[in-house]
């Protein structure tokens, strides 16, 4: 601490924080408690200390971003709202049509987890509300604070920093509004406003950089990624005893499979990579990956930067040009998902040169359900026996995508796999599932350590629900179908006491049920 | 006409016209904004319909407020029916042959305007009681409360308070009234102190509506997140305000098409020559 340079900037104020080392989630006791806002006015904000470190100067200008705090910054994010006001119809109406009924306030999990009440989703909206209605609104001009109206100042800003740090932008605020009301939307709104001031999050925006240099989130280059996929081969071949492949930019395959870096390397990630292989394998299908695509995610989305998430995107659309597929697949993870269903056509379609008669992009679980049931692999239910199986909805893929042609397929269709898988299933409580599912704690670009404090609150609803079928039903494995929920999950449940085994993929268990060799 | 006919008259039109104006332009401005990125929050019906039902559900029942918090949902659109039938209502002071439809419905105005205040009051009580809506709870939030609970309060006392001394005034009131929304024989200002206070504060509601969050009567058509087809796979939608698409990405890229002109310098002279 001593020799700490006595000038602070900018960027140290706001982005000033305790980090806690050694923290523990709270009891598990299967019920999620809302938690009352102490001393109404008084108390703002518990958890204001917690924020991620800041992005550096490096990192900033390779995205095209001011390297750090610009000295007319007030104006200039004032400006870049304005910008952001006229480009996106959710942000005009969501800062003006808000009623402040309280609908959403008990509905995010880091409002029930940290009980900090600016982390209720409409008292973060109002973060950004306020300077909206300062600078762009009559209302606010006239009445000022009683309108809620505030003046853009530091305290301000390093608010932002920690609050739009503290929303893994699940979506699960909109559920319950009368209007839709989608915070996400707005956190995104104020993280492009923060990087184009020169106040960027590390984490993502160094996630951004490496995959825009080298493919994928992790820096792995193309050789480094066959000589891992090599040696997983090997792998697979040893235990089962079949020459399973994992191919790599196979030009003329049927398939692209797009699939989040994680599954390369992280556990239990790979066990789903190996699982979506022996799928292939088994049914016959050709297929292959890319190292130009070898990332289905793309961080672009969490600060809300257009432009960064379509040059991200891209990197697919040359991939399709370079192996000239006639399917898209996407692994498993949620706001991998959410982008390519719902913003690759735009960002980089049309998909004209892919085979019609299949959606594109197709997620791996609507692909595999419909092998099984057309009988071209087989799945022996037997193999997870020594699972009790839940599921974890993906916040991402529960309110922002489908699978399938029906509306909510995206909870039927991993579902039923899981169910083909397995003989033991349970749910946990409806009140936390599909379209009311509670986010990891982590998604949003919030799996970073620094802010554990945070993503260990944020896990807790989940955690309650998943408790309470541990109790009653001995579930001892909870699937997932995104990278982010396994990487967050294997690390958080330890604190609660649970064992990070508990966390897998749905393809983790195909992979184990799949009948490979010769078909009857 | 009179000095107090011509300024209250004004003060009608004016409000009007802000009201009008304001909501409108408000209007113009949700419709005109771009969404760039197909958002609804699913699951979403995947046909226009399906979206049409969506709204159904949403403004005549309040579908996700209830799945919300159900002591809200029953304050909120109890106060929502009885504005409804409250305003409904009100057409008897311009429609001049009541219609009997109209009279049907007038026989519940009794209720309908207990309803109301019974229900803004309720959502006052809840603003206050319950810890997480104080803490969001602006100053101007009660103050709108307030307003509507003095139309409403105003209104009952017109009907219910002979001290009000308002039946007499009914026919010049129609004739004030009716008038100037026919633009058409404007009467002579009703006198009477209760109608006058009554019509100023519907006059302010009028002129902060566009202003001010009421503006979600016309804002919920228009949020993304409800109002879009989940259709993203099957129509591509696109984003108006980007006009240039970026081609290669990755560096690795740049430098292979940047280690192979020849190829490209090559192609072209010979598609010269064919041509
Ligand atoms: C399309 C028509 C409308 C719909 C669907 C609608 C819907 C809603 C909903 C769902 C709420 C939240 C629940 C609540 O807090 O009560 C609300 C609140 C409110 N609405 Fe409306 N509304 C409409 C029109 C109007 C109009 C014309 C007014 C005019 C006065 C109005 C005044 C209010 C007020 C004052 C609140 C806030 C109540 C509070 O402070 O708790 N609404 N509206
Ligand atoms: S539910 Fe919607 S309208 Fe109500 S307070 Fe939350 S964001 Fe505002
Ligand atoms: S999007 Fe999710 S994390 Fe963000 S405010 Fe809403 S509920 Fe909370
Ligand atoms: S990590 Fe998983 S649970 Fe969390 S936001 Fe992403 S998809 Fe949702």
């Amino acid at each position: 601490m001593a020799d700490k340079p006595a000038e602070k900037t900018l960027i140290d104020i706001v982005t000033e924080s305790d980090h806690v080392k050694d923290l523990k989630g709270p009891e598990l006791t299967g019920e999620i408690n809302v938690p009352r806002v102490e001393e109404g006015y008084a108390v703002t904000g518990n958890y204001a200390h917690v924020r991620p470190y800041p992005a550096k100067p490096d990192i900033m200008d390779s995205l095209g971003f001011p390297e750090t705090i610009v000295d007319n910054w007030e104006e200039a994010a004032i400006k870049r709202l304005g910008e952001l006001l006229e480009k996106y119809k959710s942000l005009q109406v969501y800062l003006d049509i808000c009623v402040r009924c309280g609908s959403c306030t008990d509905k995010c999990q880091f409002y029930l987890g940290t009980g900090d009440p600016n982390n209720m989703p409409v008292a973060r909206a109002e973060l950004l509300r306020k300077i909206y209605k300062k600078y762009f609104t009559t209302e606010g001009k006239l009445f000022g604070r009683f309108a809620g109206a505030r003046k853009l100042d530091l305290k301000v800003l390093s608010e932002w920093y920690a609050y739009f740090h503290q929303c893994s932008q699940c979506r699960r605020c909109s559920v319950f509004c009368p209007y839709g009301i989608d915070t996400a939307e707005i956190s995104m709104a104020a993280r492009e406003i923060m990087d184009a001031i020169g106040l960027g999050q590390k984490y993502t925006n160094m996630t951004i950089g490496k995959l825009l240099e080298v493919g994928n989130n992790l820096g792995m280059n193309e050789k480094a990624l066959g000589a891992t996929l090599e040696s997983m081969e090997e792998d697979i071949e040893e235990e089962d005893g079949f020459p399973v492949k994992l191919p790599l930019d196979v030009e003329g395959a049927d398939v692209l499979l797009v699939t989040p870096s994680a599954d390369f390397f992280a556990s239990p990630h790979v066990e789903s990579l190996i699982g979506y292989a022996k799928v292939f394998h088994q049914a016959g299908i050709s297929w292959t990956m890319s190292s130009l695509a070898s990332e289905a995610g793309n961080f672009g989305m969490f600060i809300g930067n257009y432009t960064l998430m379509q040059k991200a995107a891209t990197r697919i659309r040359n991939a399709i040009e370079q192996i000239k597929p006639k399917r898209l697949v996407v692994g498993e993870c949620g706001h991998a998902w959410r982008i390519a269903y719902s913003f690759w056509n735009t960002l980089i379609g049309p998909f004209d040169s892919l085979d019609p008669n299949y959606p594109a992009p197709q997620h791996i679980c609507e692909l595999t359900l419909d092998l099984v049931k057309r009988g071209a692999i087989k799945l022996n239910k037997e193999a997870n026996d020594e699972f009790t199986v839940t599921f974890h909805d993906s916040c991402n893929v529960a309110r922002g995508t489908r699978m399938g042609t029906r509306p909510g397929g995206q909870f039927t269709i991993p579902r039923e796999l899981i169910k083909a898988s397995c003989n033991k299933y349970v749910e946990m409580d409806p009140a936390t599932t599909m379209e009311k599912t509670f986010c990891c704690g982590s998604g949003g670009g919030l799996l970073t350590d620094e802010i554990m404090e945070v993503r260990v609150a944020g896990a807790m609803p989940r955690m309650q629900a998943l408790h309470a079928v541990m109790e009653s039903d001995g579930v001892n494995f909870m699937a997932l179908i995104c990278a982010i929920c396994k990487a967050s999950f294997t690390k958080i449940m330890p604190k609660y006491g649970v064992p990070m085994e508990v966390a897998g993929g749905v393809h983790q268990l195909v992979g184990r049920a799949i009948e490979l060799g010769a078909k009857e | 006409m009179s000095g107090l006919t011509l300024v209250f008259g004004l003060f009608f039109y004016v409000s009007l016209a802000i009201f009008l104006g304001g909501f409108l332009g408000k209007i113009w401005q949700y419709a005109s904004t771009p969404a760039p990125l197909k958002i609804p929050q699913t699951p979403a019906p995947v046909t226009a319909g399906g979206v049409g039902i969506r709204y159904l559900q949403e403004v005549f029942v309040f579908k996700s407020l209830f799945k919300g918090n159900k002591l809200l949902w029953v304050g909120g659109y109890l106060f929502h029916l009885g504005l409804l039938f409250v305003l409904v209502e009100h057409l008897r002071f311009i429609i001049v042959p009541t219609s009997s439809i109209l009279n049907f419905l007038v026989a519940f105005d009794l209720y309908s305007g207990f309803v109301l205040l019974a229900a803004l009051v309720f959502l006052f009580i809840l603003r206050v009681a319950v810890d997480r809506h104080a803490y969001i709870s602006l100053v101007n939030d009660y103050l709108l409360l307030l307003l509507l609970m003095g139309i409403a309060g105003t209104g009952l006392l017109s009907r219910f308070w002979s001290g009000g001394h308002i039946r007499a005034h009914i026919p010049a009131i129609k004739a004030f009234v009716g008038g100037l929304v026919t633009f058409h024989n404007i009467g002579a200002v009703p006198t009477n102190k209760l109608f006058l206070i009554h019509f100023s504060l519907v006059m302010l509601l009028l002129i902060y509506f566009p202003f001010s969050k009421l503006m979600h009567a016309g804002g919920i058509f228009f949020s993304p997140s409800r109002n879009q087809v989940d259709n993203p796979r099957e129509r591509r939608w696109t984003t108006p305000w980007v006009k240039v698409r970026p081609t290669a990405t990755l560096p690795r890229l740049e430098r292979e098409a940047a280690a192979a002109p020849v190829q490209v310098a090559q192609a072209a002279p010979e598609s010269t020559a064919e041509a």
